[in-house]
């Protein structure tokens, strides 16, 4: 889901860089050294992510993994998603400089907006940890595609039949991607919940079996 | 698997600095980004191509990143011309393409292909980690520049791990289908690969506390950047500049 290069007018272009400049700066001042090397793991997951392709029917798609992205670091996730956009541009060429605006607040706006909704979710333990981490997935992706089709559409009404092809065929990736989501929460929570910077609390699980799982995982 | 597949090289452009690189690369883009007419955004291919040949890099490499770089493009011609309102040029079936959906798609595809090209020729042909002390050199927040650096550190760390994984699932049987239980495996595997990886910084990340890292990151390749390099990051950016010029006041049409 990247905008290719010389395709969108300068004002969107330099609008949406604007923004994810602000982004990024928000992300760059909460990172602290300490999360450094969890946040670079997780921005080489999001990198590696997208060169998984999974079938879905006769095509395949690749894997997101911002919603992930979005629960684990929040803010840190534009800086994230900056870094490995850019690597991207560099090493494959998909995307590039003047679009990486765009494509960093597309892909990096959804996350920010699911840390608000899902961790507090998980948090407080009102919801199963499987709905709220496939929710999360899906909703990152899903906003995500309506941004991207957004800022095709913003383009021109000539470009309206192109942003509606590109969300219509974006459906399967959000619910795979809400599907992996759910499961890679899941196991991480049980084997290395201290992968997570915030406690996650269920319904079901007592902590009693949680500190069981992590310490045999040790 | 080498990701860096243009990085090795003898040509001038492998030899300039990143960061000199880096501010051609960005001036010449954006300049080719606001072009306007067909004429202009032709002359910034051709910048595109000549740097492209001054990089001389492997045909076929560079001819399957190419048309795969123009897969979103082609897309766009599919609907582009039909959905751009403007004096029709040939009708069939209700689907009217139009002399300015043409023009607009021409267009894109030209300054697309100009910025690709170019910045083939003059990032690509970096290494990451070249570019990474460039960034810092061009005064980067510290701390993009370091995890722009872990991130391709890290990359190698994750790829590695995955693709062992996927190996011993695939010796175990596993073939990917459209199933859940694809969807699960592949979600497994992306956790175990996650922590794995997260363990593994985790002490490299202690060793390096251990050892007195402050937050530098100190680069074994210095080198010295020439004036060859400032003067051609110059002509590159200054070229770009008098496109977008001769766009802005039309000089193409007194030609």
């Amino acid at each position: 889901m990247h905008i290719a290069e010389g395709v969108l007018p300068p004002v969107i272009l330099a609008s949406c860089a604007a923004l994810s400049a602000a982004g990024v700066c928000i992300g760059v001042k909460k990172l602290d050294y300490d999360r450094l090397m969890t946040t670079a793991i997780l921005s080489a997951s999001f990198f590696v992510a997208s060169l998984i392709h999974i079938p879905i029917g006769p095509v395949s798609g690749h894997l997101i993994l911002n919603g992930l992205l979005g629960l684990l670091l929040g803010w840190v996730a534009f800086p994230a998603i900056l870094v490995a956009l850019v690597l991207q541009a560099i090493l494959f060429q998909f995307g590039g400089i003047t679009s990486l605006g765009v494509n960093t607040l597309n892909m990096a706006l959804p996350p920010v907006i699911c840390f608000y909704i899902f961790r507090p979710m998980l948090t407080n333990g009102s919801t199963s940890l499987r709905f709220a981490a496939f929710f999360c997935g899906f909703t990152a992706v899903a906003l995500s595609a309506i941004f991207t089709s957004g800022t095709l559409a913003l383009g021109g009404d000539n470009f309206i039949n192109s942003a509606k092809i590109l969300l219509a065929s974006s459906v399967p990736v959000m619910i795979i991607e809400g599907l992996i989501t759910a499961v890679v929460v899941s196991f991480i929570a049980k084997v290395s919940p201290q992968l997570f910077p915030f406690t996650i609390n269920t319904p079901q699980a007592s902590p009693t079996t949680q500190s069981a799982a992590s310490s045999t995982a040790e | 698997m080498t990701l860096e597949s243009f990085a090795e090289g003898t040509s001038p452009l492998h030899s300039m600095d990143a960061a000199a690189k880096l501010v051609a690369a960005t001036i010449f883009s954006v300049c080719t980004a606001l072009l306007t007419t067909i004429e202009a955004a032709c002359g910034a291919l051709l910048i595109g191509l000549l740097l492209l040949g001054i990089a001389k890099l492997s045909a076929r490499t560079l001819a399957k990143r190419l048309l795969f770089v123009n897969a979103f493009i082609a897309f766009l011609w599919l609907t582009l011309p039909v959905s751009t309102a403007g004096t029709p040029l040939y009708s069939w079936n209700g689907f009217t393409v139009t002399h300015e959906g043409i023009h607009i798609a021409l267009l894109i595809t030209l300054k697309s292909n100009a910025i690709v090209t170019a910045f083939i020729a003059l990032l690509a042909t970096s290494n990451i980690t070249d570019i990474g002390t460039g960034l810092a050199k061009l005064r980067v927040p510290q701390k993009l520049s370091l995890l722009f650096l872990f991130t391709w550190r890290y990359l190698h760390v994750i790829l590695e791990e995955y693709k062992r994984l996927s190996t011993a699932a695939t010796l175990r049987g596993f073939v990917p289908g459209t199933n859940s239980h694809t969807y699960k495996t592949y979600a497994n595997l992306i956790a175990m690969v996650l922590i794995k990886s997260h363990d593994r910084a985790e002490r490299v990340s202690n060793a390096m506390k251990l050892r007195g890292f402050n937050g530098t990151f100190h680069t074994l390749y210095t080198r010295q950047s020439s004036p060859f390099d400032s003067i051609s990051a110059c002509i590159i950016a200054l070229s770009g500049i008098a496109l977008l010029a001769a766009d802005h006041f039309q000089i193409m049409e007194l030609l």
